[in-house]
């Protein structure tokens, strides 16, 4: 249930955002999650759901999947990653902290823990679309 | 695109009194001694306390207090485990034995990630372990928690002086509070650097000797508690 925080600070953001655009009602947030955090995305829409202030009511909350690429900062070698290949405990510690990706994860070509993730890492408010106040 | 993270911060430190980071300019000054020194103090006086590692590369407070076999429990985020009175977060609940080699863009995040899922709930008093230098880590407390105040540890060494000059300097032109100097380690009677911490105008909070008793103490809060060094703290404690 640790998509709930995530979900919480999601619409944290968003009414800041709703707030600062002067939006009266939110109609769309798109969120990016990357799949370095294996965030369940059920439990993440129940929450957000859940969460929602009265000026989201009719939002749509969309939610693309980015896969997570990463680059080794040594050889240069770029690959995709594979929650399969993780035993479970390295999974969830992984979901919970992407960057502990480096203590378990290696570059598949030269071995080393020294990689940068390119894409694909947490999650992100990509955009908010909303009716501004004094539109009809 | 935006980080929704950081949004969440502030509301979850809301419930906390104190946000105290316990900082040094140098590594192996005795800063995590500190910190988890004056966490068991506080919550041994009877306060709220939690305890945040947040050396990611290099923790330590968990083997200073014996800390193992705990989790923190998943419920709409992460509730530390309370382990000796003190709610304890820690990096190592994920990393566990293995080495996690982070640059500064890492650090970053992860202690971002953690701020923002952590329910400390109410508590009196955070002691941060903070991560050596005025590195990424410090920045983003500066950054992201608007009452964070700083204790900074040194020791008689002008080398470990120097920095500490440069931290509060820093500091001091971002406005934050520094709650005072801790000189560990002392070997003699000099009064430098209690001279040098009041030039810059902050407080000297305490001196500590250099106390052979503490390695023995490790792992057992018992013992650490009995030790000078200890003792040392508890003043600390009552004057912070």
């Amino acid at each position: 249930m640790h998509e709930w925080a995530l979900a919480e600070a999601v619409i944290a953001a968003a009414s800041e955002i709703a707030e600062k655009e002067r939006l009266k009602e939110v109609k769309e947030v798109k969120i990016k999650v990357g799949e370095l955090q294996q965030i369940e995305l059920n439990i993440l829409k129940f929450a957000l759901s859940q969460l929602k202030p009265a000026k989201f009511k009719d939002a749509k909350f969309s939610i693309e999947v980015a896969r997570a690429e990463l680059k080794c900062r040594v050889c240069g070698q770029k690959w995709v990653f594979r929650k399969e290949k993780l035993d479970e405990s390295t999974a969830e510690a992984i979901h919970f902290v992407p960057e502990i990706a480096h203590a378990y994860i290696k570059c598949p070509k030269c071995g080393s823990p020294d990689f940068e993730i390119l894409e694909g890492r947490g999650v992100w408010l990509e955009s908010i679309k909303g009716v501004k106040q004094g539109d009809g | 695109m935006v980080d929704p993270r950081t949004s969440i911060i502030n509301e979850r430190m809301r419930g906390i009194g104190r946000i105290i980071a316990v900082s040094s300019g140098k590594g192996g000054v005795g800063k995590s001694l500190v910190a988890a020194t004056l966490a068991l103090t506080l919550a041994k006086k009877g306060y709220n306390v939690g305890l945040f590692d947040l050396d990611f590369t290099s923790p330590s407070t968990h083997i200073i207090l014996g800390i193992e076999g705990v989790k923190p429990k998943e419920e709409k985020g992460i509730v530390p485990p309370i382990v000796h009175g003190i709610k304890y977060m820690s990096i190592i609940y994920y990393s566990g034995e293995y080495v996690s080699p982070l640059r500064g863009a890492d650090v970053s995040n992860a202690l971002i990630e953690l701020l923002s899922i952590t329910r400390w709930e109410r508590l009196d008093f955070l002691v941060m372990d903070m991560p050596p230098g005025i590195g990424d880590a410090t920045l983003d407390l500066i950054r992201l928690i608007r009452n964070i105040e700083f204790l900074i540890v040194t020791t008689p060494a002008q080398l470990a002086f120097e920095t500490v000059r440069k931290l509060v300097s820093l500091l001091k032109e971002l406005k934050i509070p520094v709650i005072g100097v801790v000189e560990n380690m002392r070997m003699n009677n000099s009064k430098t650097i209690q001279q040098q911490t009041m030039k810059l105008s902050v407080e000297f909070l305490e001196e500590i000797p250099y106390d052979p008793k503490v390695e023995e103490a490790i792992g057992n809060t018992n013992k650490l508690l009995g030790t000078t060094f200890a003792k040392k703290v508890q003043q600390i404690a009552s004057k912070i």
